[in-house]
């Protein structure tokens, strides 16, 4: 019987990791499959994470923020 | 980390053997559940000893008792009978202590600033709370200092919760819907391991226990642990068997999710520097991982889905969530505070090291 499977999907948190939802592989350069060890996985986003691609929750500790600061006074576009 | 695999039938858990009394309302709940046909003076003993107390969230007596009342809960007593789960002496007696065990909770709780009712006003209020999470470090104090033998304790502490690890939250989910349950039980099914009985966060830990010569069997240290660890897991079965206080259950499920990771990564430090493998820090290692993705679902999808569908509940969201960082952190300070005064953290000492398969 067919799968009907829903598509992937990535979510990106605020000041956070990106989490991912459905059947993605996360291969390394070489093309072996890093470990999955749960359905839903958080990839790290701050770069400082101790356990990447995952995410350990140290962009907490680092003030890692995703949205660019607001410029003081808005520049012409 | 290796995919280390677990014997389901290791990890099949059974009921717990009664505790010994800690006072008259911890005794008179144990007679009635040995001796179910006298229920006289069961609610007088609680009522007086409710009355008596000092400080019911330290109460050695009233918080046993609570416990036991709760235990018919979960996995129950091996020589009680199961349908007194239901009996109403007991749930009475149950519910005469939740009354001002509440209201404790509630006078200990400082109050915190109301968020916008969204998503995001949830979210940052959430992670401000627990970032500003401040005080002595156990975690800390696991990865620095702590010897063997407070490693031993440690583990003994953690395992009245643990060794039911989610138990309490899982009561929330036929109480929520929408994004809030959908997201509960995201959280929930990978602390069950996701199909996988060996993968079960309990049976992880069972594990650890195992790998320092600790009996795994639910209940085996009731007898050693002080009232506060007892306070924190009635806590949450507080919040757990009570619908109309399913704000709170999520607030501290959130709280408890984004006080993890961190600190797991540490404990496992601490494991390691006293020469512990893979085998006893496997669960502090998958709690570095899991909790870095539940934080970020339990921050928006469940706090944030919650109060957008039920905004009435914010304010018992931070409550639940602020009463994590208290009196979760309780059992915390006990033993750093014993420890650094050179004593045991528990009531009675720990079994002897005799048999402990060292890493």
């Amino acid at each position: 019987m067919p799968e009907r499977e829903e598509p992937p999907l990535i979510v990106a948190y605020p000041n956070g990791p990106l989490l991912v939802r459905g059947n993605v592989e996360i291969l390394t350069p070489e093309g072996a499959p890093l470990p999955r060890r749960r359905k839903t996985v958080a990839l790290c986003r701050c770069g400082k994470s101790t356990i990447k691609p995952y995410c350990d929750g140290t962009h907490k500790l680092i003030g890692f923020v995703t949205e660019p600061e607001e410029p003081e006074t808005p520049s012409g576009s | 980390m290796p995919a280390i695999v677990l014997d389901d039938a290791a990890v099949q858990q059974r009921p717990m053997q009664f505790p010994v009394s800690r006072g008259p309302a911890s005794a008179a709940v144990l007679k009635v559940l040995r001796d179910p046909d006298d229920t006289s003076g069961l609610q007088d003993a609680i009522a007086a000893a409710v009355d008596a107390s000092a400080d019911l969230l330290v109460d050695e007596d009233l918080q046993l008792a609570l416990f036991c009342l709760n235990e018919l809960h979960y996995g129950g007593f091996a020589e009680a009978r199961e349908d007194l789960e239901w009996a109403p002496e007991l749930n009475a007696a149950r519910i005469r202590i939740e009354g001002p065990f509440e209201a404790a909770l509630r006078a200990a709780v400082p109050p915190t600033e109301r968020p916008e009712p969204t998503m995001t006003g949830v979210a940052d209020a959430l992670f401000a709370l627990t970032a500003a999470d401040s005080g002595p470090s156990l975690s800390r104090y696991l990865a620095r200092r702590a010897t063997l033998e407070q490693a031993r304790e440690f583990l003994i502490q953690r395992s009245i919760y643990t060794l039911k690890e989610a138990d309490p939250h899982s009561w929330g989910i036929p109480r929520l819907s929408g994004r809030a349950k959908a997201a509960l039980v995201e959280i929930q099914s990978d602390e069950y391991g996701g199909g996988r009985a060996g993968r079960i966060h309990s049976a992880i830990y069972a594990g650890t226990m195992r790998s320092l010569g600790l009996d795994d069997a639910y209940g085996t240290y009731i007898d050693a642990v002080p009232a506060v660890t007892l306070t924190a897991l009635n806590m949450s079965s507080l919040f757990g068997l009570n619908r109309r206080l399913r704000g709170a259950l999520v607030g501290h499920l959130a709280a408890f999710e984004m006080t993890s990771a961190i600190p797991s990564r540490q404990y496992g430090n601490g494991f390691r520097r006293l020469g512990f493998d893979e085998t006893t820090t496997y669960y502090f290692d998958e709690h570095v991982e899991a909790d870095a993705v539940h934080e970020q679902i339990a921050a928006r999808d469940l706090a944030g889905g919650l109060i957008e569908a039920e905004p009435q509940l914010l304010d018992d969201l931070l409550f639940g969530a602020g009463a994590c960082l208290v009196i979760d952190g309780l059992p915390g300070l006990h033993m750093l505070e014993r420890w650094e005064a050179g004593e045991s953290s528990l009531r009675t000492p720990a079994p002897a090291d005799d048999e402990a398969p060292r890493a």
